[in-house]
């Protein structure tokens, strides 16, 4: 494998990473405030690329435009489900609060299902996506070079927000100890809001590079990536904002790279995240950023 | 368990319920009550180790995809086994291996057991939810075998035509007996460390119970019976392939378990028959429908849609699950005499 390969695999496990960390995020923050594995986050990430495929086949409208509504429905499904599904469970067993979870993930499965019909949709990907970009014996796609941009981008927002500004402050608190912090006149309720409003415009975003990489939809299309989303938050250190988006590119490329060198065992890839999940649990048992959770997060 | 009066009752009650089902249920029913007592065998033991001894596993799905497939070829003859690989050629010791349903099923659950002992020492490093996804990854590991190794499993085609060599009596009769085990281990010494373990489990190390040691006992027995459980479901499918031992699987058994009450095995049965049975009964929404006269389309998921909704509604309400941690026999006493 020569070197100009080399770079474009790193740049293609980067990029896929990007869309994982962009996921993570969301378990991430929801997992340090409340404690949750919200297994409905990845749906939210489904609800996303349906949102905006359906904008721009019924209503027409441009991809831009689509992406924005795309946002909005994933943020109102976001805090939709914390106010009906998880807010009445705050003080309640925490294995009440994942079937609960595991139930609302099923419902916007199904409900996707049963809206849009069973068969997969082939995403309309804009034109200015589509051109290939040569470099060398190296091929790119605009897309592949967008998405980690994007994400860092994103991901240097989010890091203002936690650490600059006054909901940043309480969301930092609230994963401290959110007993004590409801009790000091925070209003939780609406910082785990804008917490869920966060991740879910992240998945949005996610759903949608998603789309546009590999570009046929199902309502199950949620399920693999959650999981693989979800033990990169872990691997990178559950509770970290930094750690997830480590994570997320740590998976994305050993995926990118274990497939590309060993292509016979390509069928093994979907287990690469568990495996070394599981190492590097063995070896450090927070993770990579892990702080131990009972002192600090973020 | 002490042998007592309410134990017998019970025991002998649903052994009857068992004896005259097949002169009540039609062929249809029948299917559903096999079913149901196969997922009572999976809930029984996996409520063992997550609701008895606290240890929050999710990967029950692997377990009984061993018990599936180790099921599936030893009951699938040689000749059978020439035709239905189709992928890869099968490996000398697949095409060998053939025997009759007893010794299969015992080393469905020997196999899960001995893979489950295996993986407790990574496995029970970690605690609480690092615990949750560890297993998580490792039921979806084994399930990425079960696809990869189409000399063994035949890929993701899955193996068919199992000979279906049981009946009520076989699933029944078993379910019956794993628990009365289960309850036999939840009353014995090793039960009462296990719910120690689950209780406060640096309390139960300190007062000298090896707690590693428990869980592992936990683990590999709950895994032993889930692969039997996988071995007939296997033989009552008579088709498995990778695709049926996804999370779901694992999803539902974790929705039994805590919607009957975590720890409780009669929860575990109740939880069953509520999901197995009531996921089955809202069958018909699926179909097209006549609500007051106006004639609906069939909408294939809408039964999932409500079931989840329904899901949801009673963790929000009843949220200790059914029968919290009691027993049936706690509530309803014959002669009301105390053990």
């Amino acid at each position: 494998m020569d070197l100009l390969t080399f770079l474009q695999q790193l740049i293609n496990g980067i990029s896929l990473g990007s869309m994982y960390a962009l996921i993570a995020i969301g378990y991430t923050m929801v997992y340090g405030v409340l404690r949750l594995i919200n297994f409905a986050h990845a749906d939210i990430m489904m609800v996303g690329a349906f949102a905006s495929f359906f904008a721009m086949d019924s209503f027409g409208i441009s991809f831009a435009l689509s992406v924005f509504f795309a946002i909005l429905i994933s943020v109102i499904v976001g805090v939709l489900t914390d106010k009906i599904a998880y807010k009445p469970l705050r003080n309640s067993p925490r294995i009440s609060l994942l079937i609960t979870a595991i139930g609302v993930s099923f419902f916007l499965e199904n409900i996707v299902n049963v809206t849009f019909g069973g068969t997969p949709k082939s995403f309309d990907i804009p034109e200015y996506f589509d051109k290939i970009i040569h470099m060398g014996s190296a091929v790119l796609t605009p897309i592949v070079i967008i998405v980690p941009i994007v994400t860092v981008l994103l991901l240097c927002v989010l890091l203002f927000i936690l650490f600059k500004t006054k909901y940043g402050v309480a969301i930092r608190a609230l994963a401290f100890d959110i007993k004590t912090v409801s009790l000091m006149g925070v209003d939780s309720n609406r910082i785990i809001m804008i917490v869920f409003i966060i991740g879910s415009s992240l998945a949005a975003i996610s759903g949608i590079f998603w789309a546009i990489s590999y570009p046929i939809l199902t309502p199950y299309m949620g399920v693999m990536i959650g999981l693989k989303a979800f033990a990169a938050a872990v691997l990178g250190g559950i509770g970290s904002v930094t750690g997830a988006v480590l994570g997320g590119f740590i998976l994305g490329f050993t995926e990118v790279i274990f497939v590309a060198f060993f292509p016979e065992f390509g069928g093994y890839k979907d287990a690469i995240a568990f495996i070394f999940l599981i190492l590097v649990l063995l070896f450090k048992p927070t993770g990579i950023m892990g702080i131990n959770f009972e002192k600090s997060r973020f | 368990m002490t042998i007592n009066k309410n134990f017998i009752i019970y025991t002998l009650l649903s052994i009857s319920f068992l004896m005259i089902s097949p002169y009540i249920f039609e062929d249809y029913g029948m299917r559903i009550l096999n079913n149901i007592f196969i997922f009572i065998i999976l809930a029984a033991s996996y409520n063992l180790i997550n609701g008895v001894t606290g240890q929050f596993s999710l990967e029950p799905n692997g377990f009984v995809a061993i018990g599936a497939y180790v099921t599936a070829i030893c009951l699938l003859s040689e000749d059978l086994k020439w035709d239905l690989y189709q992928l890869e050629d099968p490996a000398p010791w697949v095409l060998a291996l053939n025997t009759s349903l007893v010794p299969a099923l015992l080393l469905s659950g020997v196999i899960a057991a001995f893979v489950a002992v295996c993986l407790a020492a990574p496995v029970f490093r970690v605690r609480g939810d690092y615990l949750a996804i560890v297993t998580l990854g490792f039921g979806f590991i084994i399930k990425v075998i079960a696809i990869n190794q189409p000399e063994i499993t035949n890929g993701s085609i899955g193996l068919n035509e199992i000979p279906s060599l049981i009946n009520i009596y076989w699933t029944g009769g078993l379910a019956i007996l794993t628990v009365i085990i289960m309850l036999n281990i939840v009353h014995s010494k090793y039960g009462r460390a296990m719910k120690a373990v689950r209780d406060d489990e640096d309390a139960a190390s300190a007062i000298g119970i090896n707690t590693f040691k428990i869980k592992t006992l936990a683990f590999g027995t709950s895994a032993f019976f889930e692969g039997i459980g996988g071995g007939l479901l296997a033989i009552l499918l008579t088709t498995i392939s990778p695709d049926l031992f996804t999370f779901f699987l694992t999803f539902q058994l974790l929705i039994i378990i805590v919607l009957g009450g975590l720890g409780s095995m009669t929860g575990a049965i109740i939880g069953t028959i509520l999901v197995i049975g009531g996921s089955e009964w809202l069958r018909f929404l699926d179909g097209p429908m006549n609500i007051f006269g106006f004639q609906t389309d069939a909408h294939p998921g809408l039964r999932m849609v409500v079931f989840s909704v329904i899901l949801i509604l009673v963790m929000l309400f009843a949220r200790e699950g059914i029968m919290g941690k009691k027993e049936l026999s706690d509530i309803f006493k014959f002669k009301g005499k105390k053990k």
